[in-house]
Parts: C-alpha cells; structure tokens; sequence
C-alpha cells in the first residue's frame, strides 16, 4: 500500500494546487492544536495543584481521638481516651494492606508558648515524635545530616531534625547546625539534620519551623508514658485508604470499648478522598479539552472532505483515463482514501509540532520562576497524547475520504471520460 | 478476436429515450485493421466504448477474445481493460503533470509491474514511437502529433490484444495524421487488431476494411485496398 509509486502520485496530486491543499491543511492543524494545547494546559494545572502536594503519600489518611458519644459498655458518653502505642501493632495485624502506620506525638505550635531554647534565642515550634517512616509520608528534603532511625528510636536518643525556619530563627548565619544542641520544654536534644519541605499549600513557612525528634525519645521527655497523639497511615498502592478506613476504625474501637456505630469517637482526614475530588476535576477538564479539540478537528476534517470532493471532482477526467487504462476500483477509492489520511496526518502532525513548540517555550519561559505559588507547573504532552491524537487524526482523514472516494468511482468511466 | 451479436443501446435523456445502435453484428479476426465510420451522431463512438468496456450494452452478446464479456463488475472490468485493451483518444487523454514516460507506465503500474521493469519498458515502448528524448517532457511541452504518439506507446505498454482508436487523428493536421497512420500500419504490421473510428474518408483508406454505420446498423463492411501512409510522410 504504501509503496515509492502511491507516494509519488499521492505527492504529485497534493502538490499540483499547494495554496489549497495549505489552506485545506490548516483546518486540521487548527483543531488538534487547540486539542494539544487544551490537553497541556490541563497538565500544567494538575501538575501545578499536585505539585503543592508536595509529595505526600496522597493514600494516606490522619486519625485522632475525640469523645465518645454513646454509652457503651457500661462506660459513659462524653469519655475521652487515648491511641496506645500498642495500637500500632494490632491495626498492622488486623490491616495487612497497610504500608505505614505512623503513631505520632505532637508539642506546640503556631501561636503557642515558646517552648525551644538555645543560648538568648527562643521560639515557639511544632515538635513531633516520630518514626522514621514519616519522611515517606511527608516528604522533605534532608538539607544537611540525616533523618531520625530506628537506632535512635530504640535507644530513645535526644536528638532532633530541625527545619530550615528553625536553623533561620536559631542559628547565626554560617553557624555549625549539626551537633549543637536544642533546648525543648527545658530537654537538651542534639541537633542531628536539617530539613526543608516542598509544596505550596499556604503555610510553607510554618512547614519549614517544625522539629523531629525520636518518637520514643518524645514520650519519656515529656511523659507521654504509652499514649499516641495521632496516627497518619498509609495504604500500600494497590488498595485505597478509603477502602481500608472502616477496618483500620473498627480495630481502634473495639479496643478502646467504643460502642461499634460511635463513629464520631474516632475523628479522622482522608487525604485520598481529598485528592480524588481534585483528580475528578482533572478527569473533567480533559474531557472539555477533548470536546473542544475534536470539534475544532471535525470542522478541519469537513473542510478536508470537501476540498477532497473538490479534487475528485475535477480530476473526474483524470479519473477516467486511469480506469480506462485498468485502474480497479479499489485502487481508485484507495487513492482518495490515502490522499485524505496522508492530508489529514501531515496537517496534524504540524499542529501536534506547532503546539509542542509552544508548549515547549512556555516550559523555557517558566524554568527560572519559582512556580511553586502558581498552581501551574511543567505543561506537557505525554505520548499517549500524540498517540491518540494520531489515531483520531488517521480515523478522520479515512472518514473524511469515504465520500469522496465513493464519488470518484460513482460515474461510468466513459462518462468521466467525457468530461472535461 | 471481436465478436458481437445483435448489440443495441439506448441513451435515456429525460422522458425520451434515444436508440443509438440497433442491433449490429460484426466480427473483427486477429491482425486485422478495421475503420468505422459514419456521420456525426451515428453511433461510433458508443459501439467502441462498448467494446472499451467503457459503457454497457442495453442487449446483445460480446466476446473478447472467447472471454464472454457480460455483467462484469468493475472490478473485473478494469482487469480486462487492462490486459486486453489499449485506448487511443482523439484529445489524447495524457495525465497532464505526468511526464511521458510515467504516462506510459501507468498500465503497467495498474498491472503492479516493478517499477524498474516498469520503466524499461515504457522507456522501449517511447523509442519505438520515436520519441525516446522526449521522456521527461510534460504532455504540455509536446506538439500534437507527439502527445498522440506518446498515448500509442501507453496503449501500446500493457501488450494489448486490441487496440481501439477514436478519432485518433481528429485534433491533428493532416501530415500529423499521416504520420500518426504510419505508426498505426506499423503497430498493425507486428499483428496486432486494431479498430479505428474516423469520419474521414482518407483516414480510412489507410485501415483494411471499413465498417460503414447509418442510423444505428452496418449498412456496409467491405474491405479495401489499403493505402500506405508512409509514401505522405
Ligand atoms: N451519454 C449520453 N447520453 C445521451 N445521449 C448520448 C450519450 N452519448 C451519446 N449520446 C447520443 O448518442 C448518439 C451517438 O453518439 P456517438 O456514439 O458519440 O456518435 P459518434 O461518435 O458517431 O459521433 C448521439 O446522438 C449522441 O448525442
Ligand atoms: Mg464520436
């Protein structure tokens, strides 16, 4: 089909009339520049909002005590309780699916008391006990030294990673950070890391002026005893934290004498559900730029039929001379036919470069900006974009010649010969 | 090699229908050049695009070659026309931005002849009409004569049983025709059946028997004494 001849007459008929057959291209160009561009711009805006994610595991829900509020047991309503550190143990049991289960405790915060001292400096800072796994549910970067480990968890070492804020607010410039020391609530903790987080959810700031410290190490300086403040737990990726939530409650309440349906004793955030809704919003704008972009491409491919109808029917006389000299039907239709998709590919393929120029001006332009308060980042086409763009682009022209090419074998050839 | 039976056509134009050809019988034997002839509208041309395969009798039975030709679908009728046909036009009918020699491999392209043998061969079929130089030209920087020529080589090309010429010196002065005759007695020479339809009586002269049709019948077919073009040329 596609040998050195069909393209030789398939270049010889587009090239007889270029200003045409250039104008008749534009259409398409047109429309699956739009789709491309559409479809980038959408990204760019995903990315842009997922990007203030800032990489947190997004299958990850946050899980905290309130009060009881039904009797139970013969336990009264309005009783308060407290996660126990063995409770980690047995959602992990009861919960395979789980990749993390983060028991945290938490100290101070935005507007709090100061509670960190070193030297004249103070401030007052979120301090976390933590595990070590917390870095693969909120990322951040290690800027110098190291994250908290299990060596220091069990060994309960008084050491601590603090943010770049912190380093900011309680260092000199220049000043050796690592192996000084902090004082929080009046505890000596040995600095060990710095970090700082990615993402652009609002309070950057107060996400760089936080401090980590050993989980364990937390709990005996400051008499937390067996008691866990909040949990952040995170599915493995093959199954949704949505899913698994009910279980992972049911664990908490049948060990903490909750009546089963009290689902307001167990107060919870689920970041999944969160992330879907935007994701949905993402499905959404997509399904627009297809619309839009299939509809410009569909006048394109009008315009291509019609200037196919065109072709044929002034090359009726052509038509005639090459069926008298043995041309089949079928190798008439397919010249139409190929002559139309070859159209249709080359127009689109010019839109889809055209586009990825642009696009990929756009992403030269944005390389030096700091998007991260843009809610747009790095607009770009995957492959399967130009896949499916090419498959429309092939399935258009095709429909675009059935007409034509009909029309070009419907006469007798004796009386396309007659025609002048 | 052409055998036909009580053939009849009729062209419907609006309400009135108009018989062209009302029952004609003939023969054509291999190595034979056959001239129709007749006024103007009296069916020539309908009786040889029947034959071309062109266009389709209303009756009558057609045999090409002992091929029985009747109800052919396009497919197969192409396929005929291609190997056993050859079509001479009195416009010439060149694919105008092809040059001669692509014009002259066509056939063979339809017949899906590599395109090296294929070009060889058109290029031989040029030198016999003698217009070996003119490969490369365009139809459109052609004269007359060589445009009818290089239409002979095409027809020619597909190594036809029969070529049917119409008019085939219409558009042309008449040392041009002559020379265009010359080439046809030659090409007839080699043996191959050759129908001509002509109006004009010195034309005809030069085939070896003349068809006469008057108001859609033969009223006359005998066969002549041929004159040679080449002692005009
Ligand atoms: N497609 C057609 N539709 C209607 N009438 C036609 C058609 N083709 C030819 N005719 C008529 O048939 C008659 C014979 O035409 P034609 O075979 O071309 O004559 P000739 O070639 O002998 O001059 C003419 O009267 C012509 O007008
Ligand atoms: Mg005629």
């Amino acid at each position: 089909m596609f040998s050195r001849d069909n393209w030789n007459e398939i270049i010889e008929a587009l090239s007889s009339n270029w200003f045409r057959t250039t104008l008749t291209a534009f259409g398409v160009l047109w429309g699956i520049f739009i789709l491309v561009i559409l479809l980038a711009a959408g990204k760019g805006l995903e990315n842009g909002v997922k990007q203030g994610f800032g990489g947190i595991a997004t299958n990850s829900m946050f899980m905290w005590t309130q009060t009881a509020s039904r009797p139970y047991k013969g336990l009264p309503k309005g009783r308060r309780y407290s996660f126990k550190i063995s409770d980690v143990a047995a959602i992990k049991e009861a919960v395979p699916d789980l990749r993390f289960v983060s028991p945290r405790n938490q100290l101070g915060g935005f507007g709090g008391t100061n509670n960190v001292v070193r030297g004249l400096n103070t401030g007052a800072y979120n301090v976390y006990g933590d595990y070590p796994e917390i870095i693969q549910q909120e990322p951040m970067d290690i800027t110098s030294g190291r994250f908290v480990n299990y060596s220091d968890i069990n060994e309960k070492r008084k050491v601590a990673v603090i943010g770049d804020g912190v380093r900011r607010e309680m260092y000199d410039q220049g000043e050796e950070v690592l192996g000084s020391y902090i004082k929080i609530n009046g505890v000596n903790f040995m600095v060990i890391g710095t970090y700082k987080k990615k993402g652009n959810n609002g309070n950057m700031e107060e996400a760089q002026k936080q401090i980590y410290v050993p989980f364990t190490a937390f709990s005996q300086a400051f008499n937390r005893g067996e008691d866990v403040g909040w949990m952040a737990i995170t599915a493995n990726d093959g199954s949704s934290i949505t899913e698994l939530k009910g279980s992972i409650m049911d664990v908490i309440k049948s060990r903490h004498s909750i009546h089963p349906e009290d689902d307001r004793a167990v107060g919870h955030f689920d970041l999944y559900e969160e992330f879907s809704k935007i994701n949905g919003l993402f499905v959404a704008l997509k399904g627009v730029a297809y619309f839009v972009g299939v509809l410009v491409l569909l006048s394109g491919i009008i315009g291509i039929s019609n200037i196919m109808l065109i072709v044929v029917k002034e090359r009726t006389n052509e038509i005639g001379i090459r069926r008298a000299l043995g041309a089949g039907p079928w190798k008439i239709r397919g010249q139409v036919l190929t002559e139309s998709v070859f159209l249709t590919i080359i127009s689109g393929m010019a839109g889809i470069v055209l586009a990825t120029l642009i696009i990929a001006g756009i992403n030269y332009m944005m390389q030096g900006m700091d998007t991260s308060e843009m809610m747009f980042a790095n607009p770009s086409v995957d492959l399967q974009v130009v896949m499916t763009a090419l498959a429309i682009l092939v399935i258009s022209g095709l429909l675009a010649g059935l007409i034509p090419a009909q029309n070009a074998i419907r006469v007798k050839p004796v009386d396309a010969l007659r025609t002048e | 090699m052409i055998e036909i039976k009580d053939l009849h056509k009729s062209y419907k134009t609006g309400g009135s229908s108009l018989h062209v050809l009302k029952g004609i019988n003939f023969s054509v034997a291999e190595g034979e050049l056959v001239s129709i002839m007749g006024s103007s509208g009296s069916g020539k041309s309908t009786l040889l695009n029947i034959l071309g395969m062109l266009d389709e009798a209303d009756e009558g039975t057609y045999t090409l070659d002992g091929v029985p030709i009747k109800n052919l679908n396009e497919t197969v009728a192409a396929r005929y026309r291609n190997k056993f046909l050859g079509f001479i036009f009195q416009s010439f009918n060149l694919i105008s931005y092809k040059s001669a020699l692509d014009n002259v491999a066509l056939p063979l392209y339809y017949q899906g002849v590599k395109r090296k043998e294929r070009m060889e061969s058109a290029m031989n079929y040029l030198e016999k009409v003698g217009l070996k130089d003119w490969s490369s030209h365009l139809p459109n920087e052609l004269s007359g004569g060589q445009k009818q020529r290089v239409a002979i080589a095409r027809a020619l090309a597909s190594d036809p049983k029969v070529l049917l010429a119409d008019e085939p010196t219409g558009a042309l002065d008449s040392k041009t025709s002559y020379e265009v005759m010359d080439l046809i007695q030659e090409i007839n020479e080699e043996g191959r059946t050759i129908l001509i339809v002509t109006h004009e009586h010195d034309i005809a002269q030069m085939t070896k028997r003349i068809v006469n049709l008057k108001d859609g019948v033969i009223i006359d077919d005998t066969l002549v004494d041929q004159v040679k073009a080449q002692q005009y040329v």
